[in-house]
């Protein structure tokens, strides 16, 4: 049952051979018995959960079942969800009930989903590990000494352990395609502006988005159905029509021209990773694809244009957390500014910290011309480069992450080689890209690779094509780690 | 040699939507604390801003009735600063690319020292541009602490920044007014000062004629066109002492104290705020279309200003008049009503087909305008002060009021007939018609009548007549006064007039 995909439920559900509650119970077992190792949710709530599972089995005894109805899918705790916990990893909101649902939520609601709990994540999702949740590191199930990456460590942790069948992610550098890459899964961001940002705790607004990770491309496919569409409620959500993104699945990849940018194979890619990603494109040129050499010249300046933008919009986004209102307050103060002061810096961990300070610098008097001016400059030209690609070929595939998982506290005293995790994943990004990681493979040290597949605005279908073309080829992606 | 005074003016102005500029919760003035305070309110966190399209109609109305340009693409930008009342830590406003651009205000002043004439003046105004305002602190709220209303916060301000054109209080107080007068009239806020809708904040500084500028301070948060004046007088003369005490003036934010009429230093330059305005990447730029200008340039009333003129040239009205009347629209409406009204209802008797040039005419119509100027600026603006009204409570409409200056015209009623009608339409209701007729106030037009009555006169008081005669001419005041209670205040005073003159004559 665990290793079942997303249709293989739904059928079992509608069939009843199995209620949705029997289903949650199952999983909530599960996590009862394996989070206490891999700390994956910060939030589990049995009585909420099975509530909606009952919801669901009425559901579907009426026969008015969807796709997702009575699937447990965790929720990332970025996401507000009304009567929930909703920490975003921080201590600044550890008590935090949300008192209304995220857009993602919602449409996860609508869709008859149970939501099975929030996952853990780097705290307001700045980081690589995971290793920056106040709620303790998240380990891989493939090895419980090394991370599981991040932000979304949680959420990929949760389905690579079978404690949930699909699961939400956000990505703003690469927090949903880096920590799919490093625990063997399927991740998705999408366009940016496809899924709402409303009730999505904000970490940098231009580039946040939200996606599905899941076990394959085809869950990727039925979540996204889920999760996208307009919401007059986030201004940058886009006005399109509600799309069917398995409708393609199927089609063959004859002729598919697939870029591959020399800068992705240069220095600082492992060995092992390059391997596995140079297999993977022999599969597809089996199945009918051309390569075809591409270049993406600005993309050395990605990781230093992100760490001033990201930061930059974080310093403001965060500044809401202020002990006033709701969230952490210092116990003891003397006056408002000292209220601020503690609170904040209690509140907040070293990594927020360190990104709120770079950002209230770079966008400083006198600074803010040289720095942010400069990147939003260098932003446009990242994102030009990729259209300049795209005349060239259909998608673009290299390396999700540079390595494997790497050890927790491996990387802890140097933010900057933390950075450079998401070398390959913050262009498409800062370009408001699709793009994509599914397990291609698996490293020296045994630990999953994840092959990263870019695709042109509004082209997740086609990605979703390619992968799932890849998926019926090869089983990486059904390998388990238990 | 004497001091030249530097004024430049920032208006906050409310605008008039039901809801928030960028949230659904509503902008009512006057609920309990936090009532009016939904997510966005309160920044809850993921929650977003999404611009109210009736707060951009605003600002567009604002800057086309000022000749700005409307910029086809501007920016909202985040103000980033730290106040409890600052629900995200932020605020939303506009920076390097306002929705309104450069434009104009001509004001009409009024020098406060005794005989220097009225004159007109173009101020220049810099910008306008949308952002929300902020909470409230309630100091003291409870035991000792500090309370947060959030009511306000997200409420759509437009905030119209002068150029520093302004050199006295009374030229700063005209604009102010001026301003004042146009967002009530274009129907973008109601203006209403005791709750915080039109709030002025005044750069002052003073330079000796032919010197750079000299070093500003700011008054913030001006809400009375009395405290501004006052403001201005005592900060400029403070300056003046100042320097010509050989210190020095410091860029600083000053509040003014209404209770002792004296400027306070709030905040230096020092510790003035780095607020790292950037582009809030929640909200896409502001585009507004050609179409979507002149479809509101299409929904703007006849300005003030060019009413104003309109009144002077037209209807040859005084200066004076035509800015009085122009002070508010309810005010030119009413007036505007009653010329129209009172022409139909009291054809001039005098006209006849033989006369009609376009001179006769407009001289016509300059008369009848002036007596509805007269009596609107006069009897019905002193009424409405006593009563703490403004225009738009006058309990007399317009039609009343022209049903009354109507009788005035074709000589049925006498000043203090009129008075009388006038007082009892405002008291009780009714029509002029009505209470002539119950009251008796018919003016006695009958030259039989009056000149038997001025015969009457002249007979029962021979010694007056004859000291009249000799050449005591204050005596016909007197004879006026006998003959108007003689007819119990009925006849024509202007005929009276004629009739007792030629005959004391002999």
């Amino acid at each position: 049952m665990f290793n079942s995909s997303l249709t293989q439920l739904g059928a079992a559900l509608r069939a009843k051979q199995i209620s949705s509650v029997e289903l949650t119970q199952l999983y909530l077992d599960r996590i009862a018995t394996h989070n206490p190792v891999y700390n994956a949710y910060i939030t589990v709530d049995a009585k909420t959960s099975l509530a909606q599972a009952a919801a669901a089995d009425a559901q579907l005894a009426g026969g008015q079942a969807q796709a997702l109805t009575g699937i447990p899918i965790a929720q990332k705790d970025i996401f507000c969800a009304r009567g929930w916990r909703t920490t975003c990893g921080s201590k600044m909101l550890a008590d935090f009930i949300a008192p209304y649902d995220a857009h993602v939520i919602e449409q996860f609601n609508r869709a008859g989903a149970v939501n099975l709990g929030k996952t853990n994540m780097d705290e307001f999702a700045m980081g690589s590990s995971n290793e920056t949740s106040y709620f303790g590191p998240v380990r891989n199930p493939w090895n419980q000494n090394a991370v599981p990456g991040g932000s979304s460590g949680g959420a990929a942790s949760a389905v690579a352990a079978r404690l949930c069948a699909a699961a939400t992610g956000t990505d703003t550098g690469g927090s949903i395609r880096q920590p799919a890459a490093l625990c063997g899964i399927s991740g998705i961001k999408p366009t940016y502006g496809t899924v709402s940002r409303y009730g999505m705790i904000a970490f940098a607004s231009s580039l946040d988005q939200a996606g599905p990770m899941a076990r394959s491309a085809e869950d990727c496919a039925l979540m996204l159905n889920v999760m996208t569409g307009f919401d007059e409620r986030d201004s940058t959500s886009l006005q399109r029509d509600k799309e069917d993104y398995t409708r393609d699945l199927n089609k063959p990849l004859d002729g598919l021209r697939i870029g591959l940018p020399k800068e992705f194979f240069a220095e600082g890619l492992s060995a092992d990773v390059g391997s596995r990603v140079a297999e993977a494109l022999a599969e597809y040129r089996k199945l009918g694809a051309v390569i075809v050499d591409i270049s993406l010249p600005n993309t050395r300046l990605a990781v230093p244009v992100y760490y001033v933008l990201a930061p930059a919009e974080a310093s403001s986004n965060l500044s809401r957390y202020d002990g006033v209102r709701y969230g952490y307050r210092a116990p003891d103060y003397t006056d408002l500014a000292d209220m601020y002061e503690k609170s904040r810096a209690q509140g907040f961990g070293e990594e927020v910290k360190r990104r709120i300070m770079i950002g209230t610098y770079v966008l400083s008097h006198g600074y803010y011309d040289a720095y942010y001016l400069q990147a939003q400059k260098i932003r446009r030209l990242i994102a030009q480069d990729f259209t300049d690609a795209f005349e060239q070929c259909d998608v673009i595939m290299g390396p999700t992450s540079p390595s494997t998982a790497f050890n927790l506290g491996e990387k802890g005293d140097d933010p900057v080689q933390m950075y450079l995790s998401d070398i390959y994943t913050i262009a498409v990004n800062l370009a408001g890209l699709p793009g994509m990681s599914i397990p291609c493979g698996f490293g020296d040290n045994t630990m999953p690779v994840g092959l990263q597949i870019i695709g042109n605005y509004f082209d997740e279908a086609r990605m979703l094509n390619v992968a799932h073309q890849y998926q019926l080829a090869t089983d990486w992606h059904s390998r388990a780690p238990l | 040699m004497s001091w030249e005074i530097v004024i430049g003016l920032e208006v906050h102005t409310q605008l008039s939507t039901h809801t928030k500029i960028f949230s659904g919760a509503s902008t009512t003035y006057g609920a309990e604390p936090n009532t009016q305070a939904d997510a966005v309110s309160i920044a809850l966190p993921g929650v977003l801003p999404v611009l109210n399209k009736g707060a951009v109609e605003r600002a567009i109305k604002f800057g086309l009735a000022v000749g700005a340009h409307i910029a086809p693409r501007s920016v909202f930008a985040r103000k980033n600063y730290f106040y409890p009342d600052l629900p995200k830590g932020y605020q939303i406003s506009q920076f390097d690319l306002p929705v309104v651009g450069m434009g104009a205000l001509t004001i009409q002043v009024e020098p406060l020292s005794g005989n220097a004439k009225p004159y007109e003046k173009v101020v220049r105004i810099t910008r306008a541009h949308l952002e929300e305002d902020a909470g409230k602190s309630v100091h003291g709220a409870s035991q000792g602490m500090t309370g947060v209303d959030l009511n306000r916060a997200g409420t759509p301000l437009l905030e119209i920044v002068s150029e520093p054109d302004m050199c006295s209080a009374a030229e700063a107080v005209a604009y102010a007014k001026a301003l004042h007068t146009l967002v009530r009239w274009i129907g973008i806020s109601d203006g209403n000062m005791q709750e915080g809708s039109f709030r002025c904040d005044v750069n002052v500084s003073v330079r000796k004629p032919g010197e750079p500028l000299g070093t500003r301070r700011e008054i913030k948060n001006l809400n009375s066109f009395k405290y501004m004046q006052q403001a201005i007088d005592y900060e400029v003369q403070w300056q003046i002492d100042t320097i010509e005490n050989g210190g020095k003036i410091h860029q600083a934010t000053i509040l003014f104290n209404p209770d002792t009429g004296e400027t306070r230093a709030m905040r230096s330059k020092e510790d003035a705020h780095d607020y790292r305005y950037f582009p809030d990447p929640d909200l896409l730029p502001l585009d507004i279309s050609e179409e979507w200008k002149e479809s509101l340039r299409a929904t703007l009333p006849e300005l003030p200003e060019a009413r104003r003129v309109r009144y002077v040239n037209e209807l040859g009205l005084s200066a004076y008049d035509a800015s009085n009347l122009t002070s508010s629209r309810e005010m030119a409406d009413y007036f505007d009503t009653c010329v129209n009204t009172v022409g139909v209802h009291a054809p001039s008797p005098q006209s006849s087909p033989a006369s009609g040039r376009g001179g006769e005419r407009e001289n016509q119509s300059s008369i009848l305008a002036k007596l509805c100027a007269n009596w609107l600026t006069g009897e019905l603006s002193a009424q409405l002060n006593r009563d703490g009204l403004d225009m738009a409570q006058c309990p007399v409409t317009a039609q009343q009021m022209s049903g009354m200056l109507a009788r005035i015209v074709d000589n049925t009623l006498s000043n203090s007939g009129a008075k009388e009608v006038f007082r009892t339409l405002w008291a009780e209701g009714g029509e002029a018609d009505a209470i002539i007729e119950s009251k008796g106030l018919k003016q006695v037009s009958d030259s039989g009548a009056i000149e038997a009555l001025a015969d009457e006169i002249i007979a029962a008081n021979a010694d007056k007549v004859a000291e009249y005669r000799s050449g005591k001419d204050k005596l016909f005041g007197f004879f006026v006064g006998l003959a108007m209670k003689a007819s119990k205040g009925k006849a024509n005073p202007a005929q009276l007039n004629d009739v007792l003159k030629q005959k004391l004559a002999g």
